[in-house]
Order: structure tokens, then C-alpha cells, then sequence
């Protein structure tokens, strides 16, 4: 039997239709009331040790392993990383436009497949038209399957625009899953004739049930407004990169923007590779995931969130014409300031997956995809930092490559790390607002968090650089500490 | 119950790739719908299994304890089980941890990053926290494994042919152009 080192042990199942694993305690005093409650994960793969001592253009390859969900995201953010490394951060328009093609094919299955996968049952079964009882539809309703037998026909939609993006990813990335494309200064391959014009041909149907899913998104929040808005829901900072010259929305590239919850500026467009200055991460102990906060407001009031919804409250406008329509309905609702709400994740997810498919369309015509100018170098460098907006928000690449070519520094921060602290004041709220009484978690409360965690898409397979399998346990404590009741998702 | 066949799955230390890998079977999930009964799986809701399962799939290999455990479990109740990808058969990535004593890698994650603000200066170590393995182990030196469906993540029509093989009763012949190491 394999042996074990000092944490002690506790039973640990999965969390679904969250793309990781996750695991909710929740504390009451002797009134019954919640004085606490966390979102913790529970595993560790330590990628940014074992990484130490191999070669750098390994790297694009071996990091991506840490999602099979959003794999494009560490592919390109360590790609541009290394970039940098043999001195080719400045891309052949061929080479950056196949990656910028590949990222915006993963933002467009990644997008679909969290909304239409996994997060669509909360939308489409209510048992009284409320987003209350919408997310306490029976356990056998709340999946992708169900979806189908009800909503054929969008269940078919959800599948086939996953797949188109996969075919984009297939098609720059060599597979759909952990992909070779990107190499460092560039690409190792551009886009054939035939694999456009394959692409080209289902690219208007994608569009046309882009503005579908958006619609959905929309009118589900725009129904449910006053039920949604306080759901889980605070005021915060907001984090993105956005495009250098003009604070365009940009998923591949650009400087880091920071806004308070009114719209101030915190972070004014910094050139990312002095993240240091701006993030720092605290460690607690009862989590893997550390905690990220704004230097300049120090851990207690620095925290913000990252991803669509912050990505919208960021940029300054969004380069293609549909979705900058969409941005600026969802901005009308909170009258041009940032929006706290959420639940809005999902509304503005779905307005940057019509981004996707606009500006995938764009690509596609442009000559340069056939270009055969696909790497560039210059001169050596030591150390390096690599940005990206992944589906789920900034993610951080930081490495030092020594003159053997091999890594001796790795710093990961995902996605999912930045939005811990919102996620445990979701799941906070929820539970504050939703559990009242008696003794027993209430029918129904289990999903209620669920919903809260899974507005944020969150990837904890991302999150911890992690080993292994941490479902959703919800706990619920007295004010002795005594377990009075537990509720698991998931598993055995 | 249903009389369909019941399949369960779970992703144990990996990636969710091959999940991943899974859905790309595309529409022919909705015709696996026809098939079969999904019972636990991280794309349904199920806290527990349902029933006693014809077949269960696992992704990754054990890197804690609630690994083991839960992979024990899935022993119990399936007649068939499945090592899907490269970690659940020999670790994969995450085994690239196993030359490196734990300690220096918690220490290098918490202590030691760039950035990171540890005023106690303490690796977590919460009760909460489940206890890690000394190393990443394959699935099936933890339990017996009755098939092996390689790759990093497999390809999705590797995984829909071991699927019909395995419902039907009809020997699979592996594809030799499908095995892609990178």
C-alpha cells in the first residue's frame, strides 16, 4: 500500500459540473446562524518544482498538463513566455495570428462547453419559473443529458460549436488536447487552404447560434433580475489585460488593468512583465490555493476578480461589432459602471463567445494564416513572464531559464486562484442567505453553492497545479465544531 | 432502473483531459445516451453511485488517499473497469513529482515563489486537507485494472470503439496510426 506523509486524512469526493474539484465547509454559532464559510482545495501537484531542470521549449508542452479543459491557455501563456527567452516576442504576422486563432477556438469550446454542459440545467429546468426553485431541479434533471431529452435541439448546438472549437484548436495545435503548435518565436505550422475552407463553411451557423446562447444568457438574467442580483453577489475589483494602444478587449495580449468597484483606476495599464509589483499571493493554511491581491491596497482590500465579467468591466470597448453591441447592452444595466452582479459571468461569457466567433471569422479570411514565415529569434534572455486571458481569466507565467537552457524558476498563477477570495465570499453569501433554521442542510442549498462557484467557471484542476480528486463535501458544524450534518456531491 | 448498461466515471489525479477527450465523441454522446445509463460522473449531478455499474472509467492516477479510496470504491461496484490515459496507467505528468521529496515541493510552492506573502510562514496544513501519497501511483498497482486505453489524452474515437467493444461484446483491434506520443 503506498505510504503517507503528516496531513490528516478526510473523505473527499468529486464536485460536479465544475470542471476540478472542490469541497465547502460551512460554520455556525450556537443561534444556528453562519459565522464562516470556505471553499477550500485540497490538492497539490507541485508542477512549479518538477518543471525545475528541464529544457525550456519543453515547457509549452508539459505545463498544459495542468488542464485538459482550458490546455491552450498554458500552452500559449508559456509559449509567449519563452518567446521571450530566445529573444522572438516579436511574432511573424503568420505565427501571431495562428495562435491568436487557436486561443480564440478555445475560448469558443471552452465557453460553449461551460454553458451549455454544464451550467444550462440550472437555467432550463425551474419547477416555478424562479431562479430560486431553477436551481433546485431535481438531481436526475441536472445534467447535459437531460438537456438533450428536453432541448434537443440546443444540446446539439452546445455539442457542435464545442466541436467547431476543437476543430480550430485541431487544426493550429496539431490535436485538440494538449497540442504542439506554438513553439517558442512562433508556430510550427500555418493553416492549409483546406483546413480554412472547413472551417469557413460551419463558421456562419456558429455565429448564428452564438447570438442564441446570448440571447438565453440574457433574457434567463434579464427575467430573474431581482432573484439573481443579490445571488451571491459583491462589490470588488476587477483585473484584466487589455489591448495597450486603445484598452480594446484582448484575450492574447495587451497591459494590465485594474478597476475598483465604481470604475476608478487601480492598475493603469502596466506592462505585465512587472506583475510583481502589482500582485502579490498570500498563503493560508487551510487552502492549496493561495489567495492573489493588488499590492497597493496590500491582502485585506485588494483582492479582485478576474475573468468575462471582469474582462467586460475593464476593457473600454470590444473591437468586433455584435459583441460591442452586447457590452454595451450589459453595460446599460448597471448605467456604465462596473458590474458586481455574480451571476452576470454567464451574460458575459456568452457576449465574449460571440467575440470569439466574430473575430474567428475575421481570421480565417486573412491571407497571413498561409504565410510560411513562422519563427523569429534575437537575442538571449534570462528571465521571462507570460500573460494571457484564459477562458477564465489572467493567467501568469513567470520562468528563468539558466545557459544549459534549463527552467531554474517557475511561478503559475491560474485563473481560478485569482477568483478565490470572490468565490468564498459567493459561497459565504449563499450560505448566510439561504440557510436558516433547523439543523439540517436544506433541500436544495447544496446546489444553491454549486450555482454561486460555478458562475465563476471555475477550473480547480488549474487551480492547484494539483494532484488528484477533490469533490464538493458541504459540512456543516455546530458551534462546538461537531459535524451536525454533511451533504456530499458526487461520489463514492 | 433502467435495464441499459450503467457507466460511471472519474477523474482521479489528471488533468480532465481525458474527459475532455470523452466529449469529444461529439454527438455520439447523445447516442451513448441511448445506449447507456450515466451513473456518477463529474458531468451529472449523482452524489453516490446508483447501482451497480457495467463499466467505470478513470482518469488519472492516485496522488492522496481519497484517491485510493475513491478508486477502491469504483473496484467494488464495477464489473469492468477502465484505466483511460496516460496517468491512470503510469502516472503521467504528476509522477514527474515522484524523484522530488514532497517537502521541497510544498516549500518551493509557499515558501519560496516570487510573490508570495506568508507572513507564518507555514506550507497549508489544515485538518481539512487530505493527506498526499509519498508518490504518484498508477491505477492499477492499486486496484486490478481489467483494460488500458493509452494516450495523452486518448483520442475521443480510441475511447467511443473501447466503449462499443465493451457494451457489445466484440474485441476491439487497436489502431496503430492512434498511438501518438509527443
Amino acid at each position: 500500500m503506498p505510504t503517507s506523509e503528516t496531513i490528516r486524512k478526510h473523505t473527499i469526493l468529486p464536485l460536479t459540473r465544475v470542471e476540478g474539484h472542490g469541497k465547502v465547509t460551512i460554520h455556525r454559532n450556537g443561534d444556528g446562524e453562519v459565522e464562516q464559510a470556505r471553499l477550500h482545495i485540497v490538492e497539490f501537484r507541485g508542477f512549479e518544482r518538477f518543471i525545475l531542470g528541464r529544457p525550456y521549449w519543453e515547457v509549452p508542452v508539459i505545463v498544459q498538463r495542468l488542464c485538459g479543459i482550458c490546455p491552450v491557455s498554458h500552452h500559449l501563456a508559456a509559449a509567449k513566455a519563452m518567446d521571450r527567452i530566445v529573444g522572438g516576442e516579436r511574432l511573424t504576422p503568420t505565427a501571431e495570428k495562428i495562435r491568436r486563432l487557436m486561443h480564440h477556438g478555445q475560448m469558443f469550446q471552452s465557453h460553449a462547453l461551460h454553458f451549455f454542459h454544464l451550467a444550462s440545467p440550472d437555467f432550463l429546468f425551474g419547477t416555478d419559473g424562479t431562479a430560486a426553485s431553477a436551481f433546485s431541479a431535481p438531481v436526475e434533471q441536472r445534467n447535459v443529458l437531460a438537456v438533450a431529452a428536453r432541448h434537443p435541439d440546443l444540446a446539439v448546438q452546445g455539442v457542435m460549436m464545442r466541436r467547431y472549437g476543437q476543430e480550430i484548436i485541431r487544426a493550429t495545435a496539431g490535436k485538440k488536447i494538449h497540442g504542439t503548435g506554438a513553439i517558442p518565436g512562433g508556430v510550427n505550422k500555418n493553416l492549409s487552404l483546406s483546413e480554412r475552407d472547413a472551417l469557413l463553411r460551419d463558421a456562419g451557423r456558429m455565429l448564428a447560434w452564438a447570438r442564441g446562447a446570448l440571447a438565453i444568457a440574457r433574457d434567463f438574467t434579464m427575467d430573474h433580475l431581482v432573484e439573481l442580483t443579490p445571488f451571491g453577489s459583491f462589490d470588488s475589483n476587477h483585473l484584466s489585460l487589455v489591448r495597450g494602444a486603445d484598452g480594446a478587449l484582448d484575450l492574447y495580449d495587451g497591459v494590465l488593468r485594474a478597476v475598483d468597484k465604481d470604475g476608478n483606476r487601480l492598475v493603469d495599464d502596466v506592462d505585465y512583465q512587472r506583475y510583481l509589483e502589482v500582485v502579490g499571493e498570500e498563503v493560508r493554511p487551510w487552502s492549496y490555493m493561495k489567495f492573489p491581491f493588488l499590492k497597493k491596497l496590500g491582502p485585506e482590500q485588494g483582492w479582485y476578480r478576474v475573468g468575462p465579467l471582469a474582462r467586460l468591466n475593464t476593457c473600454s470597448f470590444i473591437d468586433t461589432p455584435e459583441a460591442e453591441a452586447a457590452r454595451r447592452t450589459f453595460l446599460s444595466l448597471t448605467k456604465g459602471r462596473p458590474n458586481n452582479v455574480t451571476m452576470c459571468y454567464h451574460w458575459a461569457r456568452m457576449i465574449e463567445l460571440l467575440h470569439s466567433i466574430e473575430s474567428i471569422r475575421v481570421l480565417l479570411e486573412d491571407p497571413d494564416l498561409q504565410g510560411e514565415d513562422l519563427v523569429v529569434t534575437g537575442p538571449r534572455r534570462e528571465e521571462t513572464v507570460g500573460v494571457i486571458e484564459a477562458p477564465r481569466g489572467t493567467l501568469f507565467h513567470h520562468y528563468r531559464v539558466n545557459r544549459n537552457d534549463e527552467v531554474t524558476l517557475c511561478n503559475l498563477i491560474v485563473s481560478t486562484t485569482h477568483n478565490n477570495e470572490p468565490m468564498n465570499r459567493a459561497v459565504t453569501r449563499v450560505a448566510k442567505d439561504h440557510l436558516r433554521g433547523g439543523d439540517g442542510i436544506p433541500e436544495g442549498l447544496l446546489n444553491h453553492i454549486e450555482v454561486a462557484i460555478r458562475a465563476y467557471d471555475p477550473c480547480l484542476s488549474c487551480a492547484t497545479h494539483a494532484v488528484g480528486g477533490m469533490p464538493l463535501i458541504v459540512e456543516l458544524h455546530d458551534a462546538d465544531g461537531v459535524v451536525v450534518d454533511r451533504r456530499v456531491r458526487g461520489g463514492g | 432502473m433502467s435495464s441499459k448498461a450503467r457507466i460511471a466515471t472519474v477523474s482521479l489525479a489528471g488533468c480532465f483531459g481525458c474527459h475532455m477527450s470523452i466529449l469529444d465523441i461529439d454527438q455520439r454522446i447523445l447516442q451513448l445516451a441511448d445506449l447507456v445509463e450515466f451513473d456518477r460522473s463529474p458531468i451529472n449531478d449523482y452524489k453516490d453511485f446508483q447501482g451497480r455499474c457495467a463499466v467505470g472509467i478513470v482518469e488519472g492516477g492516485c496522488c492522496n488517499e481519497e484517491n485510493v479510496h475513491v478508486l477502491e470504491r469504483f473496484r467494488r461496484q464495477c464489473d469492468v473497469l477502465v484505466s483511460l490515459g496516460d496517468c491512470a496507467i503510469n502516472g503521467g505528468i504528476p509522477a514527474m513529482r515522484n524523484n522530488i521529496p514532497l517537502r521541497e515541493c510544498l516549500e518551493d510552492a509557499y515558501l519560496k515563489s516570487p510573490g508570495v506573502y506568508n507572513p507564518a510562514g507555514t506550507v497549508p496544513n489544515d485538518p481539512e486537507l487530505p493527506l498526499l501519497l509519498n508518490r504518484l501511483y498508477p491505477c492499477h498497482e492499486v486496484v486490478r485494472i481489467d483494460h488500458f486505453i493509452p494516450g495523452c489524452p486518448p483520442p475521443a474515437d480510441a475511447i467511443w470503439d473501447a466503449l462499443v467493444g465493451l457494451l457489445t461484446g466484440k474485441p476491439v483491434a487497436p489502431v496503430y496510426n492512434r498511438l501518438k506520443y509527443d
